[in-house]
Parts: structure tokens; sequence; C-alpha cells
């Protein structure tokens, strides 16, 4: 059984729909799985999962999550539903205990009926349990938003951006509290805009002005990465990007961390046989262009990588 | 109605957390009609006048000792140049002159009638208006007096002698004491404007903070939600109203002439008034900042529209049916007519229903109005 259905949900803002937020998406995510929406910011992912948590209308398009409509039978979704937004949406005033017995009493339960649901998450909010919400550090913030949105044992949970103005340790750990929560059997849709985290999902779909551009394991994308791409680096970053770009194999050339990444613009088809003669002639390159300390190594396609080459292929 | 009971349970929590709107709301109602009905008086008290006697006979002293005796007026200055004393009012040093002529006393014993002048500082039409009456009564004070004691032994029977003479008592007010009639007005207002604005300010902060998103996704249903917000502003309500009155009783000693039973009850009822008032202004503002203008514009027309400080009667026409949408007008009428005159259900009832119908009309709005989804 899918757990979320979606066909072609299309969401228009504005005057006569000026901004098209969503344009025509579809998806479905199988029950227990852990489904990541990646894109940059404006990508349409709010939208999407607003409509899915039925904070929102869509213009045209059905959507279902435990096929419950998300317009027709929004009453009834709503007690089976999780929903974290991206901004901090709890009672900053009230403590970290208030708010979750009081989101807990809304939905007619208690802390302790889903207890080991949350135990986890909750056992690291404990020390600060009389503290108000709006004292805690963002990480806490995340992990008490994460609770209250727990603490009815939602058979779906929508999380928007929970990564965003957290600390990476925190972060990680709210993954690995993510992949715990999946053997408990909830289908979990998360949005965030670090290609990095697409990693840890089971499958992503990448949203790109309100389209999806790939929908796989992130496995799958990495693999449908159909260039050679090399990792390059010398002492004058900026100068070796836009030189590199004017290099008449290169395809495209981005910053990527320390390295900038190049890809070439033929297939990788029989492409290993001839690497070695490639960089060794773009070593060359450069050095006819006065970089020092030059470094090319092959690198392994990311998502961010495919993100890139899929908008520019467009 | 268990998660209104929650609703209301986290409402209670989060206004006795707030260390600035708690005081706030206690203070705020006892501070206002203490400095409110000390200070919005009518009554005019030492009106400074500046005499000219260019008779200086007894007769003249009688009245200007009669001045100087009043508690309305006190006597600034006496001067012999009307010049010099207008200079007094242009300066603003004086609020009238009187003027009395030469051979005042003579011309009065003679002639039965002198002209004296009185001579006022209009810039306040309402001081003006209050000194030239105090000063003819006090002249006519002195008239009777005057005749009594000398015209008949002068002037023959033909004098007319059978005059109308009016006298007066004051229903419900003897003593005609302002804060009687100011406090229970004031307190009416105050209830009603601290509700509404709490109303709408809270429901907008939940918008603004997001925590709207919050609730929306939760299963509250949209009745819920709004039973959940105005039953703790409700009894919030109540409760001034007993402060106010309380207050009101002990330091103005205001008359509570009517039942409280009555009082309270009729409070119950017309608070929803209000309360859906806020809840209209906050469904058209997304910020705190936006939902206070918009309250502010509506309950300053509606405060000084409402009777408090001008009787309605006297507005024009357009006012006066303007005022059938001015909520804080039915209580501030329902206030004086029960606490000052002592007016029982029978008396009110169609105040009541107005109320209550207004109640139903600005809730369905609001209702209406109110999108749980957007």
């Amino acid at each position: 059984m899918q757990a979320i259905v979606v066909e072609q949900i299309t969401k228009s803002y504005g005057a006569k729909g000026a901004v098209k937020a969503l344009d025509g998406i579809s998806l479905s995510v199988a029950k227990g799985e852990l489904f990541g929406i990646i894109g940059p910011d404006g990508a349409g992912k709010t939208s999407l999962l607003r409509i899915l948590a039925t904070l929102i209308l869509p213009d045209a398009g059905e959507a279902y999550l435990q096929n419950l409509h998300v317009v027709r039978d929004y009453k009834r979704l709503r007690s089976l539903l999780g929903y974290m937004p991206g901004r901090f949406s709890l009672y900053q005033d009230l403590s970290v205990q208030e708010n979750l017995s009081f989101f807990a009493a809304v939905f007619g339960t208690r802390i302790e009926d889903n207890y080991d649901l949350i135990k986890d998450i909750y056992v690291q909010l404990e020390p600060f349990k009389n503290r108000r919400a709006g004292a805690l550090s963002g990480g806490m913030k995340q992990k008490l938003a994460l609770c209250c949105a727990l603490i009815h044992k939602p058979e779906v949970l929508l999380l928007d951006e929970p990564g965003t103005g957290v600390d990476p340790v925190s972060r990680k750990e709210f993954w690995d509290m993510l992949q715990r929560l999946k053997s408990w059997g909830i289908t979990i849709l998360v949005s965030t805009p670090n290609m990095d985290e697409a990693e840890l999902c089971d499958r992503v779909a990448l949203l790109h002005n309100g389209r999806i551009l790939a929908m796989d394991t992130p496995a799958g994308i990495r693999g449908s990465y159909e260039r050679p791409l090399f990792a390059v680096r010398s002492d004058e970053m900026y100068r070796l990007i836009q030189d590199l770009r004017q290099w008449p194999g290169a395809y495209s050339c981005y910053a990527f961390g320390e390295y900038a990444h190049l890809a070439l613009q033929q297939s990788l088809q029989g492409f290993d046989t001839q690497a070695d003669s490639v960089m060794a002639e773009l070593q060359q390159y450069l050095e006819s262009r006065h970089h020092t300390g030059i470094e090319v190594l092959r690198a392994e396609p990311g998502v961010e990588d495919c993100f890139i080459a899929s908008t520019k292929d467009r | 109605m268990r998660t209104v009971f929650y609703l209301v349970q986290k409402e209670f929590l989060q206004i006795f957390r707030n260390k600035t709107m708690l005081p706030l709301i206690l203070v705020m109602p006892i501070f206002q009609m203490l400095l409110l009905s000390f200070a919005a008086n009518y009554e005019v008290k030492d009106l400074k006048i500046s005499i000219i006697d260019h008779d200086l006979s007894t007769a003249s002293r009688q009245l200007t000792g009669k001045f100087a005796a009043s508690p309305n007026f006190k006597v600034q200055s006496a001067s012999f140049s009307f010049q010099t004393s207008m200079d007094e009012i242009t300066q603003d040093q004086t609020d009238l002159l009187l003027e009395i002529p030469a051979h005042f006393e003579r011309d009065l014993v003679r002639e039965g009638h002198v002209p004296v002048s009185l001579s006022l500082n209009a810039i306040n039409a309402q001081k003006a208006g209050l000194a030239s009456g105090y000063a003819n009564s006090i002249i006519r004070d002195f008239n009777a007096e005057f005749i009594a004691k000398w015209l008949p032994k002068q002037i023959t029977q033909s004098a007319p002698s059978g005059q109308i003479e009016v006298t007066y008592s004051n229903w419900y007010n003897p003593r005609l004491d302002y804060k009687t009639f100011m406090v229970p007005g004031i307190l009416g207002e105050i209830v009603s404007l601290i509700i509404c604005f709490l109303t709408a300010m809270n429901i907008v902060r939940e918008r603004e903070l997001g925590t709207i998103e919050q609730l929306n996704v939760t299963p509250i249903q949209k009745w819920q939600f709004i039973l959940g917000k105005f039953i703790p502003f409700w009894i919030i309500s109540l409760f001034i109203m007993l402060v106010g009155l309380t207050v009101g009783k002990m330091v103005f000693d205001i008359p509570l002439l009517g039942s409280l039973w009555l009082v309270f009850g009729y409070t119950a009822a017309y608070m929803p008034c209000v309360l859906g008032l806020g809840f209209l202004i906050s469904n058209f503002a997304d910020t705190q900042q936006q939902a206070m203008f918009t309250a502010w514009f509506f309950i300053l027309i509606f405060i000084l529209m409402c009777g408090l400080f001008t009787p309605i009667e006297s507005m024009p026409d357009w006012a006066q049916t303007a005022n059938k949408i001015n909520p804080i007008a039915y209580f501030v009428q329902f206030m004086r007519m029960v606490l000052i005159k002592g007016a029982g259900f029978q008396d009110i009832k169609g105040n009541l229903y107005t109320v209550l119908g207004y109640a139903a009309v600005v809730n369905a709005l609001a209702v209406w109005t109110y999108r749980k989804r957007v």
C-alpha cells in the first residue's frame, strides 16, 4: 500500500496565479518509507508539504495520505498526521512539558500513552522540561517540535526543513531519530535544501521551480549521472573556475567545498581508458594558465552534482 | 468539550505567565477609573472674576460679596478701568469681568433697574456658558433680595409681585455628583476596551508567531478554537467588573441601586459583542500591529460616541443612527440605568435583546470570515 499518493498537484500564488509554486507534481511514497523532497529555497517544498498537511488547498490535482483525500477527508486525516512546520510553531511562553501535554490533550491522548515512541527524543529534553520553549536552543526546539508532532502516534509524518537553523551535530542526531522512527512503521516525508541529507533518505525527489527533476533512491540518482567528473583545486580557486569553464572539453564547472567540480562534455561510456590522458591534458592546460598547487582527482558524483546537471540540462 | 477545557487551560497559563499583560489587565481598569473619574469633570469651580466697581456703594458691595461667597467664583482682582480688566482677560488671567456702573445703588432704588456688564472669555465655550449661567443666577438672587429689602417701601402696589418662581429637585443624583454619573460609564467603557483589544491581539498573535499553523493540523474544530479563546476573556471581563464595582463603591461611593445579579448577568450577555468584535478584527489582520490600529480606530470612535462624555440625545440624527452599532453605548446606558436609577429587568429588556442580537450578528460575521484553511 502506498502511504502517500500525489497526482498532478498544481498550486499558484499571486494575482491570476502569477507565481507557479507547484507545476503538476506526482509522486508516491510507500508505507514506512523515509522520503526526501530535495530542492533549493523557492522550489515549492513548503507548498507541497502544506497541501499534504491539509493547510492549503491545491489549485488542481489530487493527493491522498493513507487513502484519505487531503481536501475531502481533512478532518479524519488530521488525527493521523504529524506535521512539523519549517518555522518553530510551538508556544514559546509555555514550558517543554506544557507544550507536550497540551498537544497530547488536543489529540485526545496523554504523554504516557505513546511514551515509547518519543522516549529516545524526550530523554534528551527531560533536563529542560520546565524551561520555556522559547528559551531552548535551535536543536532542542527541533526535538521538542518532533515530539509534539509524534505525540499522537501519527501514521504519516511531514517534516518541513527540519535541518534548517540547527548545528551539524544536532542535525545528525535528528536524522538518526528519523531512522529509528521508520522502525515503528511511520511513513516520513521530509523536505530539505541540503543535498547531502539526500543520502540519508530511502528515496528522494529533486524539486526545482515546482517540477520534479528526478525521483529515485540516492544511489539510483547518482548512478544516472552521465558525465565524467573531476575534482580540481589550485591556489587561486576563483580564477581556476573561470579558466576551467573556458577549457574546450568542459561541460560545466562549479565550486564544490574546497574543490571545483568539473564535468566533461563527453559521455561516461568508455571514458575509463582515456581518463589518464585527459587528466594529463587538464594539468597541462592549467599550468599554461600559471596555476600553482594544482590537484586533479576523479570524483564520484553526489546528489548535488546530479541536481546541478539536471537543472543545466533543462 | 474536553478539548475546549484544555484550550482554556492553555490560555490562562499563557495569560498568567505574561508578566506585562497581567498587571495591565488588573491595574489598568483601576487606574483609569481613578484617573478619569477625578479628572474628566464638567463641574466648573473657581472661575476667576475681575470686578470693576464704579459705585462703591452698599448695594454694589453686596453684589460683589455674593460673587466672592460663591464656590463657583474666585475674585481675582478689582480695578476701576475696563481696559485694565480686559487686559487680564486677554492675558488669560481672568475668565470674566463684571462692571458695575457709577450710581448703581441710586439708580436701582430710584429707577428700579440698572444695567451691569458681564464680559466673558469664551475661548472655551462650555466654560463661558457655565460662567454666564452661574453669574446670572447670582445676579437674579441679588435682585430678589434687593427688591424684598428696598422696593416695597418706595414703589407703589402696581409693581409686579406674583412672579413665577422655579424650584427644582434632581432625581437619581440629587447632589448632581459628577462621579456618580461618570464612574459606572467609565467602568463600562474600560471593560469593553480591554476585552476587545485582548481578544483581537491574542488571536493575531497565534497567527503572527505561527502557532496557529500547528493548531490547524490538530483535530481541533472551529467552534472549539473560538470557545477556547472566548471563555478566558469572558471570565476576565466579569472579574474586571467585580474589581471595578468594588473600587467604585469604596472610593467613589457610587450608588448600586439595581440588582448586582442583573449587572453581572447583563455583562455576561453583553461581552460576546466585544469578544466577537475583537475576533472579527483579528480576521483582517496578519500582525498584532495591524490588529491594534484597527481595534484602536473603532474603539476610539465607539468611546467618544458612546454617550459617556456627551449625551447621545444631543448628537445629530445621523450620529444617533450610527450609534446603533456602538456596543459600548448600550453598555454605558445599561450601567447608568441599573446602578444610578435602579432599573430592573423589565426596564432594560429592550437593551438586553438588542445586545444579544448584536452579539449573534457580530459572531456570525466573525465565524464566517474566519478561515481555518487558507
